[in-house]
């Protein structure tokens, strides 16, 4: 795509309407998923310009609020949000009123009155975001991550990646693949899926794309109820390995607790871990996907984290598109309208 | 009856008695009745409060309010607490003891009795079962039941050792009183913020499982065949309590039971927009649950309605779900969501025997234990206490949140549109109620 392409992409209205908050991947649809990948391709080709910057967001600014540790998806969201040319509030909440006894509300409302535009809101506590959506009165608030719940932006990082590595085997462009490319497509989702938020928002993303889901874990670390997943179970791992086209690996999350859902590290990774062996199994085509931080010798051996098939660094790589993407569609693309026309005036 | 109540006639309404009703006037003279007929005669210089088109039965009983006072003002006051009870149509409510300090010394019982006398509805007051409800040493049961106690819990939390639960209902033969117990097996229900299933499943809240329930009912029911105490249940809120309370009922355990209007009413799937308004312990159910709870109570597997009333200020409210304490506004909501809630399985009639009689007998206030003029919960008769509720099964009416008259916010039911409503509440002959709204 060329820079002219690009920019005459990005002109565009939108093709389908999303927000005005990203909670939930729920939130998109399989057109909303669509047009925020359509969107993030043609970021990713603004990101291998000399430089990476377009003015779309001139004059917005975004707040990342985060209560919950975090480097990849904060760092994520606010070099999306400044290649996007808004500026980017960086609230530490180690150094915030929140440590004075501040209420969730409070600290919102306070930084809403900031004149914020968007918050990036990552919470401990399931429903944080939704919660936060219905306090303020006019920012956008974009999920990332809460509690168990979801983590919409990974989920939308991944099939972005998927569809990357697909169209590279195919040698056409991901754009040209749309999202037909995920019908029929069979996600093994393995390991604690209970305490995952990357777990159900992949799991509403790839199905809502037409994609086959499969969770395979222990008992111990499924949801204790699953009416109404559209995925089924599989409760031995080389059952399913064979027959996938993408595996999702999730950390074991020891800090929620996780740690006494399993007997012990060495057992959930003999059952449970992508060791050389179980590499061994998988098609040739196959694509592996972490969300990060991986724990080698645990999910993943160490020397099997490095196989080119394994893309964990592009996934990094490519959530800084996918955030602009989400970014430039929920603050709108009538002001990014005027902003690029300027650069090319 | 401080004040000298003048004569009062309620007139054209229905009296409920037996799950029932007849036309028919009530006339109360000094706090008690003195006249139940048709036609009666309005006796010069009479109070008439209009009950057309209205259940007339005894004022309501409430086994599980939590009234807040000492400790927790900011949430509820005796004042404000009554208040709510009385607009609820309720004549007598059950202090709960988890306050701060809890009631488990003489002193605090006293307090939270002196507070309540000259309330719109008389304070009873249940006692802790353990020394600080912390589940390790009895609290003083003779000397509270001495005072006039007659319920012991440590609601908020049941007694985990089953060895000191076991002492207690020995200890407590022969004081005339009943132990209660929330059922819920701390280790099973750690860290849980609903009930686990579908919803929590799906909304990635942390589980409380209907196990922890039934697995601590369970026990409690073999402590009760061991000891031969009789045991109250609080709150039951799943179809595996219900078939053990049937059972134990059916082997003739001295047990009876209690379920509240949320639980009958509303189910887990509220919770999918995490607004803590609805979040209670024990947990809302599945939908199978609020049925088999509906049918325990029309076939008396579950005695009474309680509310569990559980007040909590908008800054305890106003957290993430998982941060926020469980509890939800009950006593101006009971009769009408209960009555909607149970329709088509048991009559309003019905419905008030559950909210009157039962209750009375459970709190050991009943005509069985009292003298008819200060007996709570029917029946309605010459020589009762003239304490009223008058229901109006036909008017509509939206829950308003702040006009509720707790100090709290946090009813589920908040911009419901409610159909019945209490209309009038007399206590003691004095109407505390008038046309819906507090005297006092």
């Amino acid at each position: 795509m060329s820079v002219s392409q690009v920019e005459a992409e990005l002109a565009t209205p939108p093709r389908v309407g999303i927000g005005p908050h990203l909670l939930s991947v729920a939130d998109l649809g399989a057109d909303g998923i669509a047009e925020v990948l359509r969107v993030a391709e043609a970021f990713a080709e603004v990101e291998r310009r000399s430089i990476p910057k377009v003015p779309a967001l001139r004059g917005k600014v975004v707040a990342t609020l985060f209560f919950e540790e975090s480097t990849r998806t904060r760092l994520s969201f606010e070099t999306a949000a400044k290649r996007l040319s808004a500026d980017v509030l960086s609230l530490a909440v180690a150094s915030s009123a929140v440590k004075k006894g501040e209420s969730l509300r409070d600290t919102v409302q306070t930084i809403e009155a900031l004149g914020i535009d968007a918050v990036v809101l990552r919470h401990a506590s399931s429903g944080a975001p939704e919660q936060v959506a219905r306090w303020v009165e006019r920012a956008h608030v974009i999920n990332a991550g809460d509690g168990w719940h979801e983590h919409p932006t990974q989920a939308l990082v991944d099939c972005f990646t998927v569809r990357q590595v697909l169209a590279e085997g195919a040698k056409v462009d991901p754009a040209t693949l749309g999202v037909s490319c995920f019908e029929g497509l069979r996600v093994v989702i393995v390991g604690d899926v209970r305490h995952s938020r990357v777990a159900r928002s992949e799991v509403l993303a790839y199905s809502a794309l037409g994609a086959e889901v499969v969770l395979a874990g222990p008992t111990s670390l499924m949801p204790a109820n699953l009416d109404g997943w559209p995925v089924s179970v599989a409760e031995d791992l080389d059952d399913v390995l064979g027959s996938a086209d993408v595996v999702s690996l999730l950390r074991l999350q020891a800090e929620r607790g996780s740690g006494s859902f399993v007997p012990s590290l060495r057992e959930y990774t003999a059952g449970w871990g992508l060791t050389r062996e179980r590499v061994a199994r998988l098609a040739a085509h196959a694509i592996v996907t972490h969300p990060g931080p991986m724990v080698r010798g645990v999910e993943i051996a160490s020397d099997v984290a490095d196989l080119p098939s394994v893309v964990v660094t592009r996934q990094v790589t490519n959530g800084v598109a996918v955030r602009m993407a989400v970014l430039f569609l929920l603050l709108g693309a009538d002001s990014a309208l005027e902003g690029l026309g300027s650069t090319r005036g | 009856m401080a004040e000298a109540a003048p004569t009062l006639v309620v007139r054209g309404g229905s009296v409920v008695e037996g799950g029932t009703s007849t036309r028919a006037d009530v006339v109360i003279e000094d706090g008690v009745v003195v006249a139940v007929g048709e036609g009666l005669d309005v006796p010069a210089g009479a109070t008439v409060l209009d009950a057309g088109g209205c259940l007339v039965s005894s004022g309501l009983v409430d086994l599980h309010t939590h009234l807040r006072q000492p400790g927790h003002e900011e949430a509820e006051t005796i004042e404000s607490g009554t208040r709510a009870a009385a607009l609820g149509g309720f004549s007598a409510v059950m202090a709960m003891p988890n306050t701060d300090p809890p009631i488990d010394s003489a002193a605090v019982a006293e307090e939270v009795l002196a507070l309540g006398r000259g309330c719109p509805c008389e304070v009873l007051v249940a006692g802790a079962i353990t020394l600080g409800r912390r589940g390790e040493e009895l609290a003083p049961l003779r000397e509270l039941a001495a005072l006039g106690v007659r319920l012991f819990t440590d609601d908020g939390s049941g007694v985990q050792n089953g060895a000191l639960l076991r002492r207690a209902l020995e200890y407590a033969r022969g004081l005339g009183v009943t132990l209660a117990e929330h059922c819920e097996d701390a280790e099973l229900a750690a860290g849980g913020a609903m009930h686990d299933g579908e919803w929590s499943s799906r909304l990635g809240l942390p589980g409380i499982p209907a196990a922890a329930e039934e697995a601590m009912l369970a026990r409690d029911l073999a402590l009760v065949r061991q000891t031969g105490s009789p045991m109250h249940f609080l709150h039951v809120s799943t179809r595996g309590s219900v078939a053990l309370l049937k059972a134990a009922r059916a082997e003739g355990l001295p047990v009876t039971a209690e379920v509240t209007p949320h639980h009958l009413a509303l189910t887990h799937a509220a919770v999918c927009g995490y607004d803590p308004a609805f979040k209670v312990n024990p947990p809302l159910r599945t939908m199978e649950d609020t049925e088999a709870l509906a049918r325990a109570l029309a076939d008396g597997t579950i005695d009474a309605i309680a509310t569990d009333h559980a007040p909590h200020p908008p800054e305890a409210k106003d957290l993430p779900f998982d941060e926020a304490p469980p509890g939800m506004l009950g006593l101006e909501t009971a009769l009408s969501v209960s009555v909607q809630a149970l329709r088509g399985v048991l009559g309003a009639e019905e419905v008030i025997t559950r909210l009157t009689t039962a209750p009375a007998a459970i709190a050991r206030v009943s005509i069985a234990e009292r003298p008819a003029a200060t007996a709570q919960g029917g029946p309605l008769v010459v020589g009762a206490a003239g304490h009223l509720c008058v229901f109006d099964p036909e008017a509509a009416w939206t829950v308003d949140s702040i006009a509720q008259a707790s100090r709290s916010r946090n009813t589920p039911f908040a911009g419901t549109t409610l159909q019945g409503r209490v209309r009038h509440t007399v206590h003691a002959g004095i109407p505390v109620v008038l046309d819906a709204v507090a005297q006092r």
